[in-house]
């Protein structure tokens, strides 16, 4: 890799950076919104921690792993509109008349959405120790924790990106929001799957790879080191990833047609 | 075959999927170190013409060749030779003009040791030094039109594409840029090739223009060239005494042939704005007060007209340009 490569990266990066930094409704909203639901989720569904078989008597800790995906959700859009807009207003021809190579204004792109989803997740994992929730995998859980975290952050960042290229309009990467947010609310999110009575939400949540993320975030904060939920979260998250920087980098070509 | 360090491009065409043919066969020669005007109304294929020549849209038939490289099989080395202020300005509102000058400085692989200064000439040269570290947001319209050309500096390319730099600007801003511009043909010998749908800025600044319409280019000249090519001046005289315009019409006859006049009388010269003199002395001579004496030239919209039978004038409205698809037919 070579030296100009890395600091087309790193610019792009900062741009992506700076420009979240200068929209205040990029950065508060997706760290509020969140904190909010979390506050009224764990106050309100406290007593279901009392059903047998529920893994913690904490519903704080219990859902602080929802914040962590709605984070990811919001860098989606972040990044997508983001993207829709510089192709819009022209300035990706503007890049695209550069000798960038286009895979270094997708690494820049999704490096700025990652320190935003770092950003989140140290605040997440901040409010939750504050708010006096253990985390049982430790220390060390808590660095697999923010490095899960950017796994997820790269994909669903990527996923945006892709969007974007796809459509070129940043109504359409916002108009995908609401159905990212169906997969949240279907999986595993308020309740773990095996305690979910009704069977059509249970199948839905267990096909849903949403389920199979919270449940590894969840793991290192409620139970430990759990080697399958683990697994299984990072292998969705890297699956996430590898399919959408796929498809973000196909698209990236086709929207730079320069010869 | 022309000079290969300039534009030379041959039966370049583009057709959309789901359009029209925006551009139809355009042949031309840009020479090193000429400003070009490319004048057209809206949709003419001006900008589609631009996106080939820059690379950024790959012809659906025929050749160009920029600073001697191939447009399509040499991408990379065209755009190493070039720079582009596209229609609109592309800026980040969200960023100062310094960021974007040290964003585009490193995109465009400028040794670290040289980016701030480079930076710093640049917006000197454009007049931004003050704004600098302002977000671009805040610009007014000639400023990021100012700003668009000092990115497009910053490797010091040999040819610069400016797609309608004015558009939507005040007159003092346009100026300005015509300045700017006018100098970095002059005194750095960079090749222009400049679309505009103003007759005036193309007949100041540009040394030839080719007239665009309906994808093809239907004339191309200096502007004196092309103006003589449709005709020749008219005077039109207007008496203080409108009993006089008879005899007014008398004395005008001895130079050319009548014509339609506004107010008073007026004819076509017949050898040119060299006898306007004459005109004076004759007027003078048969003791015809005047109250009005005009020296119309054929303007770039006579030509225009003589060569579309529409004047360029809203000529575009009722045709678009189509947006740049991606998908060659």
């Amino acid at each position: 890799m070579s030296d100009g490569f890395v600091e087309q990266v790193g610019q792009l990066a900062r741009r992506s950076v700076v420009r979240t930094a200068r929209q205040p409704a990029n950065v508060v909203f997706p760290l509020v919104f969140p904190l909010l639901l979390l506050a009224v989720n764990s106050t309100g569904l406290q007593s279901a921690t009392r059903l047998p078989g529920f893994p913690t008597d904490s519903y704080l800790a219990f859902a602080l792993a929802v914040p962590f995906m709605q984070g990811a959700l919001f860098a989606t859009m972040n990044a997508g509109t983001d993207l829709a807009r510089d192709i819009q207003t022209g300035f990706l021809n503007r890049l695209a008349l550069t000798p960038m190579r286009g895979i270094a204004l997708l690494a820049g792109q999704l490096g700025g959405v990652m320190a935003m989803t770092a950003v989140q997740a140290v605040v997440w994992i901040s409010a939750g120790l504050i708010l006096g929730v253990h985390f049982a995998a430790g220390a060390g859980g808590i660095a697999v924790l923010l490095i899960f975290s950017l796994l997820i952050g790269l994909g669903f960042g990527a996923l945006g990106a892709f969007l974007a290229l796809r459509t070129g309009s940043g109504e359409s990467v916002q108009g995908m929001f609401p159905v990212f947010f169906v997969f949240l609310f279907i999986s595993s999110m308020a309740m773990p799957r095996n305690l979910i009575e009704i069977d059509w939400f249970r199948t839905a949540a267990t096909a849903n790879p949403v389920s199979y993320l919270i449940e590894g975030i969840r793991s290192l904060i409620v139970i430990g080191w759990d080697a399958e939920a683990l697994a299984l979260g990072f292998g969705f998250a890297a699956l996430i990833a590898v399919v959408a920087l796929t498809l973000a980098t196909v698209s990236l070509r086709t929207r730079l047609t320069r010869s | 075959m022309a000079d290969e360090h300039g534009i030379v491009a041959s039966g370049l065409v583009r057709e959309f999927k789901k359009g029209p043919r925006a551009v139809d066969g355009i042949d031309l020669v840009v020479h090193p170190g000429e400003i070009y005007g490319f004048l057209g109304p809206n949709g003419a294929g001006k900008s589609t013409t631009v996106h080939m020549l820059t690379t950024l849209l790959p012809p659906t038939e025929g050749t160009a060749t920029v600073a001697g490289y191939d447009i399509v099989r040499e991408g990379p080395q065209v755009r190493a030779a070039i720079g582009a202020a596209l229609q609109e300005a592309a800026l980040d509102p969200l960023l100062t003009g310094r960021e974007h000058l040290r964003l585009q400085t490193t995109l465009q692989g400028i040794p670290r040791s040289e980016r701030a200064r480079r930076g710093d000439v640049l917006l000197e040269r454009v007049g931004l030094s003050q704004a600098a570290d302002r977000k671009v947001r805040g610009y007014s319209g000639g400023m990021k039109r100012r700003l668009d050309l000092a990115l497009a500096l910053v490797h010091s390319p040999r040819i610069l594409f400016l797609d309608e730099p004015t558009t939507g600007l005040d007159p003092q801003s346009r100026s300005a840029l015509w300045q700017e511009v006018g100098r970095l043909a002059q005194d750095d010998g960079v090749t222009v090739f400049l679309t505009t749908q103003y007759l005036e800025e193309a007949d100041v600044l540009a040394n030839r223009v080719g007239i665009i319409d309906h994808g093809k280019i239907v004339a191309e000249g200096t502007p004196a060239q092309l103006k003589a090519e449709v005709g020749r001046p008219t005077v039109e005289v207007v008496p203080v005494d409108p009993e006089d315009k008879e005899r007014a019409a008398g004395i005008l006859a001895r130079f050319g042939e009548p014509c339609a006049a506004i107010q008073g009388v007026a004819v076509r010269l017949r050898t040119g704005e060299a006898d306007l003199a004459e005109i004076v002395r004759a007027l003078d001579s048969e003791n015809l007060k005047v109250e009005n004496l005009q020296l119309h030239q054929p303007s770039l919209d006579d030509v225009f007209l003589a060569k579309t039978g529409r004047s360029l004038e809203g000529a575009g409205e009722e045709d678009q340009e189509p947006e740049l698809a991606l998908e060659p037919a």
